[in-house]
């Protein structure tokens, strides 16, 4: 099993917003526990408005007003040490980003600045980040990172605007894999996107992946992507993980309610049986259900499930599941 | 209310809220006048500032303080009907522009862009110099009024623009809507903060406006205005006899008005927009 | 009646750029097709191939540059646009920007419910919109008051198709309806359509990029490349046995909820869109796997192949060539 490369405790991290007059608090991220490790894509999966986004931002640590963080650790293994992201001097925390780790936000081709060709943008970069090189030699490193990766040459001679969208998004993965980070976080870098061109995206990061044998962390909320490139997928629901294990085991043995309910609602070709959708509607992350957050909408809700939030535990072979009916043995079968 | 409370958190907009309150007062002081502004000589001239006048009298022998609350009363007369007549005239204009498009868009505009490109200030001189005597508040508010609509009719119309490419203005469409009621229905919310900033904005330019003329001696004399009182303190070398009284007082309660003015402008727009007002909330 | 709506020789040109260099891109190319009533046709294909701009022309939104649209044996007339719109009514893809974010939502039903004079006071007119709202599965409660943003994406959703509902239209388009909606609500949406179908006899153009859900929910299916129809047909035939190789690729790429069925090959992906607009001979030429010469140069016709309608040089030849019905 390969080792951990960032790990996350009882993260909690809320918006605060003032609103004429009344507080609101946002609970995004309530009380999170992620273990991701090396060499491994990793994907995060939950409905919109779950709390993915802001999860990730507290795992670069780049939390900003409204956003406060509330509880919680984010550790990295840096060079065979933990290191808690907080402690970090703001400087530190700047090196961090792009050499160690680095974020392709959603709707992120609208990244680069659309009035400098990419061959600059690509410059800048990496002359910001490495030093002692001349210009020459960084058009020299970002030509060979974009042949290495199948993407044609001359695009670096274009301004963003003359790209199609799926080839914008592919510069910008690239260029978030430049500096060769030991993690790649990418969130929903396929919506927007045609089947075809979604295909394209998804080749690349896994060719990067096998490249650069580091960490891929891929938010989406098509499951269809999880299936054809993660390894491990992650499932969020209010704030929570509510189910962690195998992208097989996630397909083939859902245990979550919730997680069940959407494995069966996918559409298969050559099947047009009726499927059924999630009931309901997700929680409004202001005003959170008592004890476990689904259980207004779970068809095997007990008396204990609106009291008192089940834990995140493992169960055998790394399948976790937050869930009063699997494990903890007290109330429900196992299923 | 919710929103005032909001708004007195700025403490920009609470000070020029009260300043703006007491000029306010000052204005309707007018109506209790025991001298009618017209008329000269009705006190003794140039006296010092004393408990019987409060702020001295003038050359004019008029009481500074009473001719003052004139002065405030018409100069906001003044700029609130060139404010709202110039408002109405660019919302008009801007939607029609914007929705309609094609051939009414670029009448509308080459008749605006005209009036942006033109200088501005000869057209108001030669017009006040026209029909000087016969001006009064009213007039000179409309003349103002004209001359002030162009730059925020194409400021709506660019709104309007973006809107109608929006879908909810094919929601709308769909509905059966016809356009006028479309227009005015789904487009004004967004314009009004657009509309009310820039009132108070015009407000300050038509005092500005309304000074510089009457300064240059271009309006009715008769009439007390900041201007006015200006251009008589001028025009009786005040400041060399050393008359401070006189000139500092429609000078300090200019100055006053413009701030108080500007500071409400900012205020509400930085309240209007929610990206700055989550950063004002947010200090907190 | 056989045939709800038909489309012509639908053609939507173009013309970007200044006047010294313009480019006429043809966003619309020749499209023909028709929808039966009761029936769920999709119109599928990538962004930009023209699907959004068909909706719009038979919307009324966009005029053709030629082309002839029908409805109910009608042809369109464009001052009739009032009864064109009550039989014919539209759901968009982002709810959040169906509804002005600064109005309350009932406010679009009230007003629908007054253009079209389908009740004659505030209770008759509550009381339609309580049962559209029933059949959607939302109370009057519920919905009466609220703003766009205090409703979840899914639930706005089905507010929308309640207020399309509202004229009693005979055929519903639906422009990309489940795209920004969550893969775990996208079910709720797709099954309402399907029963809007069969209980109340609607036809729906559904329009999408997302085949999986197309298979699912339409009967026949006409797949757009840049442009023009490259197949069409019955959705069993078409989606399980493609013949355009255009098809095949959209096929073979769609990501199977399934980790044992995962891609294998590569794929390439055209670099500068506009590009292929503007090819002579056939526009898929430029990435096909199985090019030929003659691709390049000529327009391949129209050819149905065991009742599935093919533009493909592949074909020609093989069965007989149709010329395109005029009625």
């Amino acid at each position: 099993m390969n080792k951990t490369i960032l790990r996350t405790e009882q993260l909690k991290a809320f918006y605060v917003l003032d609103v004429l007059g009344n507080q609101k608090v946002v609970k995004a991220v309530n009380g999170v526990d992620l273990e991701i490790r090396e060499n491994e894509i990793y994907g995060i999966t939950g409905e919109s408005g779950c709390g993915k986004t802001t999860l990730l931002k507290a795992l670069v640590a780049a939390i900003e007003p409204p956003l406060r963080l509330m509880g919680g650790k984010v550790y990295y293994r840096v060079n065979s040490e933990e290191v808690d992201v907080s402690s970090l001097s703001a400087e530190d925390r700047r090196r961090l980003r792009w050499e160690y780790v680095s974020y392709v936000p959603q709707g992120s081709m609208s990244v680069l600045n659309p009035v400098m060709k990419l061959k600059e943008t690509y410059r800048d970069f990496i002359v910001s980040h490495v030093s002692g090189k001349t210009r020459e030699a960084a058009f020299e490193i970002a030509k060979r990172h974009i042949t290495e990766l199948g993407l044609p040459r001359k695009i670096l001679d274009a301004y963003p605007h003359q790209l199609s969208g799926g080839m914008r998004q592919r510069v910008t993965i690239a260029l978030a894999a430049l500096l060769k980070p030991r993690i790649i976080i990418a969130d929903e870098p396929t919506t927007a996107l045609d089947v075809v061109v979604q295909r394209g995206v998804v080749q690349l990061l896994k060719d990067i992946q096998e490249k650069l044998k580091n960490t891929i962390i891929l938010v989406t909320h098509d499951m269809g992507v999880q299936a054809n490139i993660a390894d491990r997928i992650g499932i969020m629901y209010a704030g929570k993980m509510v189910e962690e294990a195998t992208t097989e085991e996630i397909f083939g043995d859902p245990l979550h309610p919730y997680t069940r309910y959407l494995i069966n609602s996918l559409p298969k070709f050559g099947d047009k049986t009726i499927r059924e959708s999630v009931p309901g509607s997700p929680p409004s992350l202001i005003n959170l259900p008592s004890g476990c957050p689904f259980h207004p909408r779970c068809p095997y809700v007990s008396g204990i499930c609106t009291k008192q939030m089940p834990s995140f535990i493992d169960l055998h072979t790394h399948h976790k599941v937050a869930c009063w009916l699997v494990g903890e043995g007290e109330d429900g079968e196992a299923s | 209310m919710r929103v005032l409370r909001d708004l007195f958190k700025d403490y920009r907009f609470a000070l020029s809220f009260c300043v703006l309150c007491m000029l306010l007062i000052l204005a309707t002081l007018s109506a209790f006048s025991p001298y009618d502004p017209t008329l000269w000589m009705v006190v003794p001239r140039d006296l010092k500032p004393s408990w019987t006048n409060l702020l001295g009298t003038d050359s004019n022998g008029q009481d500074v303080f009473w001719q003052a609350t004139f002065a405030v009363r018409n100069s906001l007369i003044i700029s609130v009907i060139a404010g709202t007549v110039s408002r109405v005239i660019a919302v008009l204009i801007g939607m029609v522009a914007g929705y309609r498009g094609r051939g009414t868009d670029r009448v509308l505009m080459f008749i605006s862009d005209s009036l942006l490109v033109i200088p501005l200030f000869l057209i108001i001189v030669m017009m006040a110099m026209l029909v000087r005597d016969k001006m009064n508040l009213v007039t000179l508010g409309l003349l103002l009024a004209f001359f002030g609509w162009a730059w925020d009719a194409r400021v709506i119309r660019s709104l309007i623009l973006s809107l109608r490419e929006r879908e909810f203005t094919q929601t709308a469409i769909l509905s059966g809507t016809g356009t006028l009621r479309l227009v005015l229905n789904e487009y004004m919310p967004y314009a009004t903060p657009l509309v009310f900033s820039t009132l108070i904005n015009n407000m300050a330019w038509a005092i500005g406006l309304e000074i510089t003329l009457a300064i240059l001696g271009l309006v009715n004399m008769n009439i007390p205005t900041l201007g006015t009182m200006l251009y008589w303190a001028i025009n009786y070398q005040a400041i060399l006899l050393g008359r401070w009284w006189w000139v500092l007082t429609p000078v300090t309660l200019s100055v006053l008005l413009f701030v108080a003015l500007y500071w409400l402008s900012v205020g509400i727009s930085e309240y209007l927009d929610p990206r700055t007002r989550i950063q004002r909330v947010g200090a907190q | 009646m056989e045939k709800l709506l038909e489309v012509h020789h639908l053609t939507k040109v173009f013309s970007l750029g200044s006047m010294i260099s313009r480019i006429r891109i043809t966003a619309t190319d020749n499209v023909s097709f028709y929808i039966k009533p009761a029936e769920i046709f999709a119109l599928a294909g990538e962004s930009g191939c023209g699907k959004t701009t068909a909706a719009r022309m038979i919307l009324g939104f966009e005029e053709p540059t030629s082309g002839a649209i029908v409805h109910e044996g009608k042809r369109d007339a464009k001052n009739e646009k009032v009864w064109f719109t009550e039989g014919i009514q539209a759901i968009f893809q982002d709810p959040f920007a169906t509804f002005n974010p600064l109005r309350t939502v009932d406010r679009y039903f009230f007003e629908t419910i007054q253009n079209y004079k389908l009740a004659r006071n505030k209770k008759e007119a509550i009381g339609l919109i309580a049962q559209k709202l029933k059949a959607i599965g939302l109370s009057y409660e519920e919905f009466s008051g609220k703003y766009p943003s205090e409703f979840s994406g899914g639930q706005l959703q089905r507010i929308s198709i309640a207020r399309a509902l509202l004229t009693n239209p005979t055929l519903l388009i639906a422009d990309e309806p489940v795209s920004m909606v969550d893969a775990s609500l996208r079910m709720s949406i797709v099954n309402l359509l399907k029963t809007l179908k069969e209980e109340f006899g609607m036809s729906v153009l559904y329009i999408t990029h997302d085949l999986a859900t197309a298979y699912y929910v339409s009967d026949r299916i006409a797949i757009m490349f840049r442009g023009n129809i490259v197949e069409m047909g019955v959705v069993e035939k078409v989606l399980m046995h493609p013949k355009h190789p255009y098809t095949r690729l959209l096929r073979e790429s769609i990501p199977e909820a399934d980790p044992k069925k995962r891609w294998d090959k590569t794929v390439t992906l055209a670099d500068i869109e506009y590009e292929e607009y503007l090819r002579a001979g056939c526009r898929f030429a430029g990435r096909c796997p199985l090019v030929m010469d003659m691709c390049k140069q000529e327009v391949p016709a129209d050819v149905y192949v065991d009742d599935v309608f093919v533009k493909c040089h592949l074909y020609s030849g093989t069965e007989e060539t149709l010329d395109d019905e005029v009625s």
